[in-house]
């Protein structure tokens, strides 16, 4: 039994199986993240008082980090080139590069999140870091996840593309793209906490 | 999807460049401006200004949605205006309430 | 046969050997389909039963409150209810068990994870889903979930006990096992994103050579709708369920007002939430959530009654476009279920024009599968009669619904006992009389034989005349203005008195429904063993699970050769031809 359509398009939609799957998720993830950009805003909009992020967090290593989750998108952009041009070695350097530059945003998370345990800020501090914890702590999460899925690709994963180098650049297109959806996520977190 | 080029890759690779370097001239941008401390309204327009620029930059290039398939593009419409009413209903509740 | 057709041959009986997968593989961890199919409706089937039983506990109590529960009475542990009596605590866990059992862990696992995972490829000509990995992940997230709901009736404090809605701040206050219902959520809706997502994949993918969407089998439109509910809402109230998960693990505020006083004390916490943002999160879920539970219903019904009638369906297309736009729809008028909430009239007005505007392709869909009755020589076999009942089940429902989408007599019938009729109506008559129709029917499928027509017609009457039995007085009640959610039925209120003597009756006809189903059980059980065997198409149907893969279909790959698909869904008694049916692969 062999299911159609998992390396080339079908000609009706274009798409391989995967590549729908994973924009059908990330609309998902739209909807999962959107519930709690609504939820911020209708807290912040009834709230009493709410802080500027600026006031409370710490906007010069936030700014770092956003310039590393970039960073960690052009080389996965880079990485998925290099592999279409069929040169893995360039691939892996790339790839290895967003491992490197996700775990650099994830030891920055965490230095962050230890300043503010420092100075007592818990999320049940008030409904700012409520918010804070959360979102941040969600997005690191799906951080982690592409982490583990870009290790899997360039360790035990990668023998697949001795066998089917096709479907092997598919399957890093489509982690891509969900990199991508991440720092996406970022760009729009990042102002809404840290800077207004 | 290996249907392209070789001239064709090396094209997006410098396209690629280009958006990091518009990205990051973006986000100092939007970190300058919140050092002036304009009025919140304002403030807030500017910087989700400048995120749905960054954002598109990325979905477009990054995500090449800029040449996608119809399909990809339907569903994304789809969810787009479940999201505007999941954003925009409970504020509008908010606003509009007895008492 | 030439060499390279003998090669061929050669190489598939090679395959077909390495497919001999160990029991486990095959059983428990398999990646068909059609297994984790029949995994989702057995798993499903069980919790439908048990939900069914929390509820004929709670019936007892609501007929005779007071009085100890006979038989298992002593079974309920001291803590829930001492010498056999009840304790309203543990009234108000089975209330919000029953209704989260039901609708998360049988109905919706039915309809979706094991008609539309067994049928759905069959239909379409796949020869599996897209992903049959995930789909065995699928499976494997809504198992532990539904057993961490299980499991949390046995925690200090016993199950969730704020309703199946959970709103809060009661529901963050409530005792432990309201955590283990956001962690069984969680696996839940983990699910069915993993469900949602191949099903789309799969219908847009893996359809057959020539089976483009206007070909499509209703029941098919309808998973796929189904599947983009599933997708795009369920992600706000995963969300919702973080957001509380927070406030009870972590003290957070998110849906604690300032200032909260329980039991003369004032909360210490930092206060600032708004309990309206679960409401508005979570009925952004369960609206779609109600579509859900419908959908599919109507599919089955719909792919019944063109067989039965032996006619195309009446109107494929404006049910087709019927069910898109009520997918659509249902995204938009989820804070009808919120009249109550001080809302004000603006906003109010906005949901209850899309309310009334969604009950319009609802009316579509059921008055097309009315009129295809018309001149139809219909043959009353069991499936038939329950997708026939289904129809007027799902009328009175749906018109009771029309209302309470008006706030101002929402106002008067709001969480009251006519509320309660109306989504039962929809949902137990309706869909799971569509359930029952969708078993009988697809049973030969499965496993070759049919089921006792004898059986199935004592398990029909019954269960229709008990059915309104335990409904119908709610209207009744429930236009007095009896509440819901009261453990002694209203018998502490004034104005209830004069309706509560329908409470004895809807036990009754409670307990008599579980007579009916004994019927039912044997007959499934004896017919996988003993039912007359039957060959592939005994109901002479046209769509392909039928026409093109053998009863039961091939292990791995369901068709012997991928069908090519000719012609529509219903070509039944067609006019250009002499045959009573021509199958969608017929050759031209
Ligand atoms: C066809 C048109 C329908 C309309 C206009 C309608 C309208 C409503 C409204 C306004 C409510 C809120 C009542 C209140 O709490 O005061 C409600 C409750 C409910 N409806 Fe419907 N409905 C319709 C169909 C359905 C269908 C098809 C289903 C599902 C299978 C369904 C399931 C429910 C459920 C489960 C509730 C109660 C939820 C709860 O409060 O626990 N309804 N309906
Ligand atoms: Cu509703």
């Amino acid at each position: 039994m062999q299911i159609p359509y998992t390396v080339e398009p079908r000609p009706d939609t274009g798409l391989y199986n995967a590549k729908l799957g994973v924009w059908l998720f990330l609309a998902s993830e739209v909807m999962l993240f959107g519930a709690l950009f609504s939820a911020l805003i209708l807290l912040r909009t009834g709230a009493t008082s709410w802080p500027h992020g600026y006031e409370v967090l710490n906007v010069p290593l936030a700014t770092i980090n956003t310039m590393v989750l970039i960073t960690s998108s052009v080389s996965m952009v880079m990485s998925w080139a290099a592999l279409r041009l069929g040169d893995f070695g360039k691939y892996r350097k790339w790839m290895g590069l967003t491992f490197l530059l996700g775990l650099i945003f994830m030891v920055i998370k965490t230095i962050e999140y230890a300043a503010k345990f420092e100075h007592h800020l818990y999320p049940s501090h008030d409904n700012f870091m409520a918010t804070y914890f959360t979102l941040t702590g969600l997005h690191g999460l799906h951080v982690l996840g592409g982490m583990i899925v870009i290790a899997y690709l360039l360790g035990p994963g990668s023998k697949m593309w001795m066998t089917e180098p096709e479907r092997y650049t598919n399957r890093v297109e489509v982690i891509g793209l969900y990199w991508h959806f991440v720092d996406l996520v970022w760009i729009f977190l990042f102002p809404t906490l840290y800077l207004l | 999807m290996s249907g392209h080029s070789v001239e064709e890759i090396r094209r997006e690779t410098r396209v690629y460049i280009l958006v990091f370097v518009a990205l990051a001239v973006l986000t100092l941008v939007t970190v300058g401006v919140s050092y002036l401390h304009l009025s919140f309204g304002a403030a807030v327009g500017l910087a989700l200004f400048i995120a749905s620029i960054k954002g598109s930059l990325v979905a477009a290039f990054f995500m090449h949605l800029i040449s996608e398939r119809r399909l990809v593009y339907a569903v994304l419409i789809l969810t787009m205006i479940f999201f505007v009413a999941l954003i925009l209903l409970p504020l509008g509740g908010y606003h509009d309430r007895l008492g | 046969m030439s060499a390279s057709e003998e090669q061929a041959v050669g190489a598939q009986d090679h395959a077909a050997e390495h497919h001999e997968l160990p029991f486990w593989q095959r059983y428990i961890f398999s990646q068909d389909h059609k297994v984790i199919g029949l995994q989702y409706a057995f798993t499903a089937l069980c919790f439908l039963l048990f939900g069914f039983c929390l509820m004929l506990i709670m019936r007892w109590q609501l007929a005779f409150p007071g009085r100890p529960v006979p038989i298992i009475g002593g079974l309920l542990g001291s803590a829930n209810a001492p010498g056999g009596i009840m304790l309203p605590e543990f009234y108000n866990q089975l209330g919000a068990m029953h209704g989260t059992i039901m609708v998360f862990l049988a109905v919706v696992p039915l309809l979706v994870g094991a008609y539309g995972n067994y049928l759905v490829p069959l239909q379409i000509g796949a020869p599996d889903m897209a992903f049959p990995k995930l789909n065995m992940a699928s499976y494997w997230c809504y198992l532990p979930g539904g057993l961490i709901m299980l499991a949390s009736f046995f925690v200090p404090g016993g199950a969730a006990n704020s309703g199946w809605t959970s709103y809060p701040p009661l529901s963050n206050i409530a005792t432990s096992g309201q955590t283990w219902w956001l962690v069984g959520m969680i696996f839940l809706i983990t699910s069915s994103l993993l469900g949602s997502v191949n099903f789309i994949v799969t219908i847009f993918q893996l359809r057959a050579e020539g089976l483009d969407f206007m070909r499509l089998p209703m029941f098919v439109w309808s998973q796929l709708v189904t599947s983009f509910l599933l997708l795009l809402a369920f992600p706000p109230l995963e969300a919702a369920g973080i957001l509380q998960l927070m406030d009870r693990v972590a003290g957070t505020s998110f849906f604690m007002p300032s200032g909260l006083v329980v039991s003369g004390e004032v909360l210490e916490v930092a206060g600032g939430g708004n309990p309206l943002l679960w409401q508005h999160l979570f009925w952004f879920l369960a609206h779609p959530e109600v579509y859900v539970l419908i959908l599919p219903a109507m599919g089955i019904v719909a792919e019944i009654i063109a067989n039965n009638t032996r006619k195309p369906l009446w109107g494929y297309r404006p049910m087709v476009y019927s069910a898109v736009f009520l997918g659509f729809m249902s995204f938009i008028v989820w804070a009808h279920h919120m009249f109550l909430t001080g809302m004000g009239t603006a906003i109010s007005s906005f949901f209850q024009t899309t309310t009334m505007i969604i009950s319009v392709p609802s009316v579509v869909i059921l008055s097309a599968l009315l009129i295809s009755l018309w001149g139809g020589s219909i043959r009353f076999n069991t499936p038939m009669l329950f997708a026939l009942a289904f129809l007027p089940m799902f009328g009175i429902g749906g018109l009771t619904g029309l209302p309470l989408g008006l706030a101002p007599s929402d106002i008067h019938l709001h969480d009251t006992y006519y509320v309660i009729g109306h989504f039962h109506y929809v949902v137990a008559p309706g869909t799971i009389f569509a359930i029952f129709a969708g078993i009988y029917y697809w049973f030969p499928k499965i496993t070759g034989r049919q089921m006792s027509e004898r059986l199935g017609k004592l398990h029909f009457w019954p269960s229709l005349i008990f059915m309104n039995g335990i409904f119908m007085p709610m209207f009744v009640q429930g236009l007095a203005g009896v509440s819901r959610r009261l453990y002694d039925g209203g018998a502490q209120y004034s104005h209830a008195q004069g309706v509560l003597h329908w409470n004895a009756f809807m036990s009754m006809s409670a307990f008599g429904l579980l007579v009916a189903q004994i019927p039912f059980i044997i007959n499934l059980f004896v017919s996988i063993r003993w039912g007359v065997k039957v060959g592939s198409n005994p109901w002479d149907a046209t769509t392909l699970e039928w026409v093109a893969a053998p009863s039961p279909p091939v292990a791995h790959g369901n068709f012997p050769e991928l069908p090519v698909v000719t012609r529509g869904p219903y070509e039944y008694s067609p006019p250009e031809s002499d045959e009573s049916f021509l199958p969608q692969n017929a050759v031209a």
